[in-house]
C-alpha cells in the first residue's frame, strides 16, 4: 500500500505525465496566465515559429504596466508599447486577455480565483512569483521564468524538480486587528526570507480553517517571500463556498463531481511532511517590516533592532538596512514617521481588505497622502457599491483603478527617493517601489492607520476605540 | 544554447546576502527588447549613483572582465524576472557561487547556460576573504563539479539534471515536442477523469 499522502502529493501525482532518471518530472499545467512581462517568452515562441498549444487554457491579463489612471490614451511610448504587445500576441494566438478595457480587468493573482478560473486540485502557473496566491484554494500555483513560460505557451506542459514538503500549523484565536498579513510576516521573519526554499507549504490549522479565502490567499501570496516553491489550503465547504458560481467554475451535474472530488483531496491525517513547524495563533500582534527583505519584520510594539547588540554575524546586514531605511538603531517601531501610504496589490487589494482599512479610516482624515488601488475592477466595483472610494476620498487618499500600481516601479506609480511608504504589498525589497524608495509592509487596516497617524501605529487601540462609540 | 563543461576566467566578490532580482535588474529597465542587450542593467542601482553615473567603488565597476561571482545567501531571491539571468548573461557572467539561490532564479539560470553553483557557507565565506576587493583566476569544472580558486580546489552541489542541460546545452521545449503524443494521450485520459478542471465555457 502506498503510504497515506499530502495534499501537495495527491495534487502533483495527478499532473505528472513522466519522471525522468534524474528526478525531474514533466507536468500537465491547467491554467496558464500571463502578462505584459511575457513579451520575451512570445518572442521566443515567434523565433521558433511555434503556436500556443492549448489557447484555451492560457489566459492573458494588463496588471504590471497598466496605468492607474488616464488610461485611454496611455502618454510613456514604453509602458503603451508593453500593453500593446501582450494584447497583440493574446490576439494572433487566441487567448482570452483582460485587456485594459474588459470589465475583468486586475491584478493576475486576484482575477484567477476571482474568475474561478483557479480551482482546487489544479497545477496554475504564472511567469510571476506570486503564483503561490492560487494555492488558497488548494490548487498548486507557483511563478516561472520566461523560458519555462515559453515551454508551457509551446507544450502546455512544464518540467520540474518535485519540492519538498513542509506544514505550517496555526492554531489558536487571532487577536483583534490580527490577521493573514501579520501570520505571514511572522513566520517569515522566524523562519527567514530563504526559510521554505526548495518546500512546498500547506497552511493547516483551526486558525487557517477560520481564515476565509482572501485571507488565505493573502498568507498563500507571502509564501515565496518565505522562500517557498508554493502555499497550499486543503479544500473545504468555505472554498466551495466561495468558487460556486464564478464564471469559469464548473456547474451543475459537473460541480457535483467536482466537489466530492476536491474535498477528498486533503492530506491524509496520517501524512508525513519533510518539515513540521507550529504557531499559536495567540502569539501574533500586527507586525511591520524595519528593513528591505520580508523577514525583517517585528510586531508593531518592537523596536527597530539594534546592529551593536545583535548577533556579530547579522550585525553588518542590520546595519546596511538601517542605513537604507535611514532609521535609528533601538527606536521605537511606532516612531517612524511616513510620508505616503499605498494600499493596493495581490497580497492586499480584494475586497474584505479595503473592508478592513475602509473601517480604520471612516470618519479619520489621513494626515498623509496615498493611493488606494482595488485588486480588479470588479472589487473596485463592489467596493464603490458599499461606498468604500468615499471613505477613501473623504480621508484624503487618492482612489484609482486596478493593476499592480505602487507595488512594482513599472506603471508610472511609484515612491519617490528618500520617502517613506507604509504600504500593503509584499516586497520592502530596495528600490521595489522606486529607486531610493523606504517600504515598511503591514496589512490593509496597519495601512490605514498609519495614514491617520503618520507614524507606524498600532492599529488596535483605533478598532477598539470604534467598537466602544 | 550552447552547452559548456568548464569555464576558465575571473572571480569577484560581491559580499551580500539576500541580493533578490530587483536588485540584480530594477523593474523599469525589463521593457527592453532582449537583443538590445541587458549587461548595462546589472545590479543597476548598486553600481551606479543617483544621476546614473558608474560608482568607483563598485566590485563589477572595477573588473568589469568578471565572468564568475562569488556571494552570500540567498542569491536571486524575488521575483520571477529572468531579465535578471539577462542581465548576468549579458554582461559575461557565467557562473554564480553561493551558500544558496532563489529557486526560481536557480532554474532561470540553467535554462541560460549560467551556473548557480551552491557551495558551504563556511566555503563562501572562505572565498569572500581571500578574494577581498581583488580578482583572482577560477577554473569551473561541470564534469568534476569543482572550482579552483588560487591553489585551493571546492567542490560544489548541483542537480544531475541541471548539470546535463548545462553541458549539453539542451532546449527543454525540443525535448518535449518530442514527446507530443505522449503527452497528447496524457491530457486525454486526465481530461476524462476530471472534466471540471476544464474552464466553463
Ligand atoms: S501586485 Fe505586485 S507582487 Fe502582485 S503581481 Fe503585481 S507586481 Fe507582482
Amino acid at each position: 500500500m502506498s503510504p497515506p499522502r499530502t495534499l501537495f502529493d495527491k495534487v502533483w501525482a495527478r499532473h505528472e505525465i513522466s519522471r525522468d532518471a534524474g528526478g525531474t518530472s514533466l507536468l500537465w499545467v491547467d491554467r496558464h496566465l500571463v502578462h505584459e512581462g511575457s513579451h520575451h517568452a512570445f518572442a521566443k515562441l515567434a523565433e521558433r515559429g511555434l503556436k500556443v498549444a492549448a489557447p484555451e487554457l492560457t489566459f492573458a491579463v494588463v496588471d504590471h504596466y497598466a496605468p492607474t489612471r488616464e488610461r485611454a490614451h496611455i502618454k510613456d511610448p514604453a509602458i503603451r508599447r508593453m500593453v500593446q504587445t501582450l494584447e497583440a500576441n493574446a490576439e494572433k494566438h487566441g487567448i482570452t486577455c483582460f485587456g485594459l478595457r474588459d470589465p475583468r480587468q486586475g491584478i493576475v493573482h486576484v482575477i484567477g480565483p476571482e474568475q474561478g478560473l483557479t480551482l482546487p486540485g489544479l497545477l496554475v502557473n504564472c511567469g510571476d512569483s506570486h503564483t503561490s496566491t492560487h494555492g488558497a484554494l488548494g490548487a498548486i500555483g507557483f511563478g516561472i521564468g520566461a523560458t519555462e513560460v515559453a515551454h508551457v505557451l509551446a507544450t502546455q506542459t512544464l518540467r520540474q524538480k518535485k519540492p519538498k514538503t513542509m506544514c505550517i500549523t496555526v492554531d489558536g484565536a487571532l487577536g483583534p486587528g490580527v490577521g493573514a498579513k501579520d501570520i505571514a510576516l511572522g513566520w517569515i521573519a522566524r523562519l527567514g526570507a530563504d526559510g521554505a526554499r526548495g518546500h512546498a507549504i500547506e497552511y493547516a490549522g483551526n486558525t487557517i480553517r477560520g481564515l476565509s479565502v482572501e485571507a488565505r490567499l493573502t498568507l498563500c501570496n507571502l509564501s515565496i517571500e518565505g522562500g517557498a516553491r508554493c502555499g497550499m489550503v486543503a479544500p473545504d465547504d468555505v472554498t466551495l463556498d466561495y468558487l460556486v458560481a464564478r464564471p469559469f467554475a464548473p456547474r451543475g451535474a459537473l460541480w457535483d463531481r467536482a466537489e466530492q472530488d476536491w474535498l477528498s483531496l486533503a492530506s491524509h491525517p496520517d501524512a508525513e511532511f519533510d518539515r513540521e513547524v507550529s504557531i499559536d495563533a495567540a502569539d501574533i500582534a500586527p507586525t511591520v517590516t524595519w528593513g528591505t527583505s520580508p523577514d525583517e519584520a517585528a510586531p508593531i510594539t518592537d523596536h527597530v533592532p539594534d546592529p551593536a547588540t545583535a548577533p556579530p554575524e547579522k550585525a553588518a546586514r542590520i546595519g546596511a538596512a538601517l542605513d537604507y531605511m535611514g532609521l535609528r538603531p533601538g527606536q521605537p517601531l511606532t516612531s517612524i514617521a511616513v510620508d505616503q501610504v499605498f494600499i493596493g496589490s495581490c497580497t492586499n487589494a480584494r475586497i474584505e481588505d479595503l473592508r478592513a482599512a475602509a473601517a480604520v479610516l471612516a470618519g479619520r482624515r489621513a494626515k498623509v497622502p496615498g493611493l488606494v488601488s482595488a485588486g480588479s475592477a470588479l472589487v473596485k466595483q463592489q467596493a464603490e457599491a458599499e461606498g468604500l472610494d468615499r471613505i477613501f476620498t473623504e480621508a484624503g487618499l487618492e482612489w484609482v483603478a486596478a493593476g499592480c500600481s505602487m507595488c512594482v516601479g513599472m506603471n508610472g506609480d511609484l515612491v519617490e527617493p528618500g520617502k517613506r511608504c507604509a504600504s500593503t504589498t509584499n516586497r520592502n525589497f530596495r528600490g521595489r517601489q522606486g529607486r531610493g524608495a523606504r517600504t515598511h509592509l503591514m496589512s490593509p487596516a496597519m495601512a490605514a492607520a498609519a495614514a491617520v497617524t503618520g507614524y507606524l501605529t498600532d492599529v488596535r487601540p483605533m478598532l477598539a476605540e470604534r467598537s466602544v462609540a | 544554447m550552447s552547452g559548456w563543461s568548464t569555464h576558465t576566467g575571473t572571480a569577484v566578490v560581491l559580499p551580500l546576502e539576500n541580493v533578490d532580482t530587483d536588485q540584480i535588474i530594477p523593474a523599469r529597465f525589463m521593457s527592453t527588447p532582449r537583443s538590445e542587450g541587458y549587461g548595462r542593467f546589472l545590479l543597476h542601482d548598486l553600481a551606479h549613483d543617483a544621476e546614473g553615473a558608474k560608482l568607483p567603488g563598485f566590485a563589477l565597476n572595477r573588473h568589469p572582465d568578471a565572468s564568475v561571482l562569488v556571494t552570500r545567501r540567498n542569491f536571486g531571491g524575488g521575483s520571477s524576472r529572468e531579465a535578471a539571468v539577462y542581465a548576468l548573461v549579458d554582461s559575461g557572467i557565467r557562473a554564480v557561487i553561493a551558500p544558496s539561490f532563489g529557486d526560481i532564479f536557480a532554474a532561470n539560470a540553467v535554462n541560460n547556460g549560467l551556473l548557480p553553483a551552491r557551495v558551504s557557507a563556511e566555503a563562501a565565506e572562505e572565498m569572500i576573504t581571500s578574494l577581498g576587493d581583488a580578482t583572482a583566476p577560477v577554473r569551473i569544472s561541470l564534469t568534476e563539479l569543482t572550482i579552483t580558486l588560487g591553489d585551493r580546489t571546492l567542490a560544489f552541489d548541483l542537480a544531475d539534471t541541471w548539470r546535463e542541460k548545462l553541458i549539453n546545452g539542451w532546449d527543454d521545449i525540443d525535448l518535449t515536442l518530442q514527446e507530443r503524443d505522449a503527452n497528447a494521450a496524457f491530457r486525454d485520459a486526465y481530461r476524462a477523469a476530471t472534466p471540471w478542471a476544464w474552464p466553463a465555457t
